[in-house]
This record gives structure tokens, sequence and C-alpha cells, in this order.
């Protein structure tokens, strides 16, 4: 019957099935087996993170770009850009006359787009709340883990060149 | 006893309810019977017929729970709900088609007919059928209910749409290859339209 094969197909009736013949019990040492080799694949992934991170820092020479005139942005104003690759969002923000400041549009809590704020002097992130300080990119307020990460600046003439990160201090 | 299987025959119900008090004597389920005796029509004749879990191949009751309660054996014993598991959600006491799962609320637990497992499990007759006197509810081995009875076991049924095959056997006239249940012929509506159709057969 049509019924009767429908309700075979679903998979709940293999997982819990009716018949306690088809019943399927972990056994103790099935599962301290599983949790073993789980905590070996947790141990080997994060290792192959660590020297990923390692290795990236020794290659570190980020490449100089031209992000901006400098008349071109004006007080208060912004330019996003991306820096160092393609897809990585950088927002450039001149908060005074003589000052420009660029970091990265990424939130470090959940990576939404922050935005600036000329009238409070902030950062925004809008998915959270959260806020950095446009100064030196530390988190002001919110959720964030840890501050934005700052575009090295450089000025050659008229033109804005990024040429690497801040170091956090 | 092994080899056995569980016969129910309406025909020879007397009503005596002996199976109602020999099931509630059992130790595993002191006090609470899992077996019901109803009469047919009560208000035209005094016919009885008991009622045992049919043990379902494919088991209505076990197909809805939502809780994985209710399990059937490798010897095709749909067995009593799981104590640790079952919620009282009573949605086999609605799907149950003949209606024999009971809902103890007061245990927050559903307790059905498992053929007296403990009983059956070693070679023993179930409670009810030790006790019948009429043997309406026998447990025999197959040769046995052919040469005794005149009556012919039927266990396909079929109901709406759905066809269940059972463990227990129903004691049918001989020619009755399956016995069809319309729900909706019980209903309280298509009741009174037959009774209005007597009515004027009557008068006609």
């Amino acid at each position: 019957m049509p019924e009767e094969s429908a309700v075979k197909k679903r998979l709940w009736t293999e997982e819990f099935s009716v018949q306690a013949a088809e019943d399927k019990y972990v056994l103790r040492r099935q599962f301290a087996k599983f949790l073993v080799l789980t905590s070996f694949g947790m141990l080997a992934g994060n290792l192959w993170i660590w020297a990923r991170s390692l290795m990236g820092r020794n290659k570190s020479a980020l490449p100089t770009q031209e992000i901006a005139k400098a008349s071109e942005i004006p007080v208060g104003g912004v330019k996003l850009f991306n820096y160092p690759g393609p897809n990585d969002n950088c927002i450039l923000v001149r908060p005074a006359a003589d000052r420009y400041v660029a970091y990265s549009q990424k939130c470090t809590h959940l990576s939404c787009a922050v935005y600036y704020s000329h009238q409070d002097g902030k950062l925004a992130c809008p998915c959270h709340q959260g806020f950095f300080s446009v100064e030196d990119g530390r988190v002001l307020q919110g959720p964030p883990p840890r501050p934005l990460p700052q575009v090295a600046l450089a000025r050659k003439g008229e033109q804005l060149l990024a040429t690497g990160w801040v170091e956090e201090s | 006893m092994f080899g056995s299987e569980f016969y129910v025959d309406p025909s020879r119900c007397i009503g005596c309810r002996s199976c109602v008090a020999a099931c509630a004597e059992c130790d595993s389920h002191r006090g609470v019977t899992m077996i019901t005796v109803d009469f047919i029509d009560r208000p035209d004749m005094i016919a009885t017929v008991p009622m045992v879990c049919m043990h379902c191949d494919e088991p209505t009751c076990a197909l809805v729970c939502p809780a994985d309660a209710i399990k059937r054996g490798e010897d095709g014993i749909v067995r009593s709900a799981l104590k640790p598991r079952c919620i009282a959600c009573s949605n086999c006491v609605l799907a149950c088609p003949f209606g024999v799962p009971k809902v103890h609320v007061d245990l927050e637990l559903m307790m059905k007919c498992d053929m007296c497992y403990d009983r059956t499990s070693v070679g023993l007759r179930p409670m009810c059928a030790t006790v019948c006197p009429s043997q309406a509810l026998s447990f025999l081995p197959p040769e046995q209910i052919l040469q005794r009875r005149r009556e012919q076991p039927v266990n396909v049924f079929q109901f709406g749409n759905q066809t269940v095959k059972t463990k227990v056997s129903l004691m049918l006239p001989d020619g009755v290859p399956a016995l069809s249940v319309d729900v909706a012929d019980y209903t309280w509506e298509e009741e009174h339209a037959r009774g209005e159709r007597s009515e004027e057969a009557f008068v006609d």
C-alpha cells in the first residue's frame, strides 16, 4: 500500500525502529573509542591551524597599496577599500583634518561590517551594537572580544598608502 | 506450549469476565486488568467479546509513539510501553484500530496486554487463556485449533485504507477472508442515518 511504503521510507523509522531487533545500542567501549578519536582529531586540527598561522607570519611581506588621495576625503568622511586581498574590506577614516586612520571593516565579534559614526567618533557594528574607538580601534562597548585590526598608513605626497598591519601593543 | 498461537473466538464468549479478573491477578501489573470484555450491542443482545492486544506485525500504536516507548519483539509480541520512555500522550490510544492501549494518567504510563510475556516466554499459557471456561480465549498450536474448531482463524483486518496483519487470530465463520471495518459506519451520524432509513422502511 502507498501509505505503508511512505511510512517505511521516513528516516526516523530507521533511527527509532518499532522492531526491538533493529534497535542499535552503542557500547561503552565504542563510545570511549569515539571520544578518544574525536579528541585526537581536534588536537590535529588545532595543531594544523597553529602551524598555518606561524607560516603565515613568516611570509608576512604585505604589499604596499595606494588607497586614496588625501584630499578626496572630507573631514569626517570615509573611504572603503580592499587590503591586503581583494576580499578583505577595510575602512579609511578621516576623523580630523590632519589625521587619517584605517581599520579592517570586519567586526571581531561575528564579522559584520562596521561603519563610522562621526557624531560619536566611534566605529559601530550594527549587528550586536559593538563599538570601537576610531583613535586606535580598541573595543569601547559590546560583544567584540578584540580590537579592530588597524592598517598601517604611509603618506607619499598626496597619496595615502597601506603598508601592512599595525601590530597590537 | 512453545509454538502456540493466541485465538480469540467472540462467538464462544459468555461474558463471565474471568479473564478480566485473572489478568488483574498478575504480579507484574497487580490490580490493573489489560483485557476488556465489551457488549457488542447492549440494548438488543447480551453477546460479549473479549479484547486482548492483537499484536500487529506493524503496530500502529508503536508507529505513532513519539517517545519510541512501544517495541515489537523478535517473537512478534508488541510489549507494553517502556516505563522510562512513556510520556502518557495517548497517541497510541487514539491510533490503535482495535482500541487496546489504555493510559493510566496517575502512573503516566500506557499499559496494554503483552500476552503475559512473563508466562508465554517460558512456555506457559497467558492468564486469560488458562481461566476462560468456554475457551473463547485459547492459546494452542495452530494445527490443534484447526482440528478442534469449525471456525477459521483470521489475522488480516481492513480498517479503511489500512491493512493490519496480526499475531493473534480472530475465529470467524468459514469463508470470511478478512474483517473489514469502516470506522465511519460506527460514528453517531452514520448510526443515526441508518436508524432513520430503517424507520422509513418500517413505515413503507
